[in-house]
């Protein structure tokens, strides 16, 4: 198992979930950061105090995925969230030790691998 | 000869000019509550900096253009500069109030139209379509309906700026929208309002200023301003409660960004017909009105027209409907002077679709070439990285809901200094 980190675009995020639902990656967190990744420098004034943001709002991205779901989830996430410009983000893709899903008290690759087909135990809610 | 000043007309028109310029915040608030966090300084400033550019082009040349003696499709340059606008009684009111008061109309109908071009428009390039569009569009149809025009000898009716103000904003909006183009993320990612009480705050003060704008169209302190606010309290009441019910019946929940639509469209619809239809025939205006525009609304989600915050549907559609009703419901009885086709005057109804007709040909043609002119002298829309970025960053320097977080303090910035040059292009991995 691995975990896949990104760190994203504000503005990229809708496309990047979009683009990991479409390859049926559909367990992730999302977190609001604050990150400083190289790009152009924001100047701000405010009557006449001018300053430098040196951070800028993005949004990381974390994925627990079995072995083989790692390119495919790399793959959404660069074809997705990439603009060109610096300032576009990361991918870093983690070992991972352990995982349980709490539900059900799977292990490792069981609590990663995503519900198909189609949530048998929601009586085909999905 | 001149008729002396009126004590009480005076003071009304005095308080009903500040509710008038109320208006223009309030509409920002409204304007600015629906757009994206990244956007709302920018969506705030297209309203606030007409209360500038507007104001100081409707006292050097547009109040002229409107309001002096002229041709029937344009007012002379006498009064250019203020010439003659002094204390003289204009009606029963000081010269200088009735032109301060005509010109926060000027002021809130170009901001209207900047509800359709939100989070891609350069500041710039508004910043240059805003006097040019009073000069050229706005204060030639005040000039038609109110300065004596041939929509006046016509016979149209248009209480407060149904037409002067809405259609008028409405068409030249509709266009705008077509030549700026699509927001890149239209119709390709959810876009949703980032502040929901603000839009709710902005409709509450826009009624508030509504009955300046309304009321204060009569001129003076007298029983027709009496009428026109009490028809300004009704038909949005009505309009309200039909936009709910059709809320309700429609999806089961009655949304707030639904109820300050429907204020808004109920105080379009009955502007016209302030006064001049009864109470009761307003609150008809006002519960019909909102059948169009809320279909409108849905419908023109799913079309190409990206009409950001749906002035063709709130106000185009909702000022058309009011011009045409006022032209059903207008009765004697009450405004002494027209009946519409509901009391024996069929022909009302005509005049009043000729006059809604003209203002929007006449105003998107003209938007049309303004929009042209504008792009030969600076590009209209932002870049792409821009647009992605928020417009409040690239257009003004500031940030609505900024953190302060990573803020390093610059003791010596050159605005064209070298802070355009990345940090670290290559080496960082």
């Amino acid at each position: 198992m691995k975990l896949v980190v990104a760190v994203v675009r504000t503005d990229r995020v809708n496309k990047v979930l979009e683009a990991l639902f479409r390859a049926d990656i559909r367990g992730l967190t999302i977190t609001r950061v604050q990150g400083h990744g190289g790009e152009l420098e924001k100047v701000e004034t405010y009557r006449g105090t001018t300053v430098k943001m040196e951070l800028s709002e993005k949004v990381r991205i974390e994925i627990g995925v079995s072995d083989h779901f790692v390119e495919p989830t790399v793959k959404a996430i660069l074809g997705s969230a990439r603009t060109g410009d610096v300032g576009d983000g990361k991918i870093f893709v983690l070992p991972v030790e352990k995982v349980w899903r709490i539900r059900t008290g799977e292990e490792d690759q069981a609590a990663v691998t995503p519900l198909f087909p189609a949530a048998e135990e929601n009586g085909g809610e999905r | 000869m001149t008729p002396p000043l009126n004590a009480a007309d005076t003071a009304w028109m005095l308080v009903a000019t500040a509710l008038v310029l109320l208006m223009t915040p309030a509409l920002g608030f409204f304007y600015g509550g629906l757009v994206r966090g990244k956007n709302a300084l920018n969506v705030l400033m297209m309203s606030f900096v007409s209360l500038g550019i507007s104001g100081v082009t409707w006292a050097l040349l547009g109040y002229s253009l409107a309001f002096a003696p002229g041709t029937p499709f344009v007012g002379g340059l006498s009064r250019a500069f203020l010439a003659g606008v002094g204390l003289q009684a204009e009606g029963t009111i000081p010269h200088v109030l009735y032109m301060v008061y005509q010109g926060t109309f000027a002021i809130i109908t170009v901001a209207l139209i900047s509800g359709a071009i939100v989070e891609r428009m350069r500041f710039t390039a508004y910043l240059l379509f805003l006097p040019l569009w009073v000069l050229f569009v706005y204060s030639p149809v005040a000039h038609w309906v109110w300065g004596g025009g041939f929509l006046a000898k016509m016979g149209a009716l248009d209480f407060a700026g149904g037409t002067v103000v809405h259609i008028n904003a409405a068409a030249a909006a509709f266009v705008a929208a077509r030549v700026l183009g699509q927001r890149r993320d239209y119709a390709r990612l959810a876009i949703l309002p980032h502040n929901v009480p603000f839009t709710l705050l902005g409709a509450g003060l826009l009624w508030f200023g509504w009955f300046g704008f309304n009321a204060g169209s009569a001129n003076g302190a007298n029983a027709s301003a009496a009428l026109a606010f009490t028809n300004t309290l009704l038909a949005p009441a009505a309009t309200l409660t039909a936009w709910t019910i059709l809320d309700i019946y429609r999806s089961g929940r009655a949304t707030a960004v639904g109820a300050a639509t429907g204020i808004v469209v109920g105080l379009v619809a009955i502007t016209p017909a302030a006064g001049f239809v009864s109470p009761i025939s307003a609150l008809a205006i006002g519960a019909i009105a909102a059948f169009p525009s809320y279909f409108a609304i849905l419908w023109r989600s799913r079309t190409s027209l990206d009409d950001s915050l749906d002035v063709v549907a709130a106000h185009g559609l909702g000022g058309t409907v009011g011009a045409l009703l006022t032209g059903v419901f207008a009765e004697k009885a009450w405004n002494g002077t027209t009946n519409g086709l509901l009391f024996g005057n069929p022909q009302q109804l005509a005049i009043q679709a000729v006059a809604v007709l003209v203002a929007i040909l006449f105003s998107a043609f003209s938007t049309y070439v303004l929009l042209r002119v504008v792009s030969f002298a600076v590009r209209l829309r932002v870049n792409r990285r821009d647009e992605g970025t928020g417009l409040d960053v690239s257009q003004h320097g500031e940030e609505a809901y900024t953190t302060g977080e990573g803020a390093v303090l610059v003791l010596d910035y050159s605005p064209s200094g070298s802070s355009a040059a990345p940090l670290a292009e290559g080496g960082h991995a």
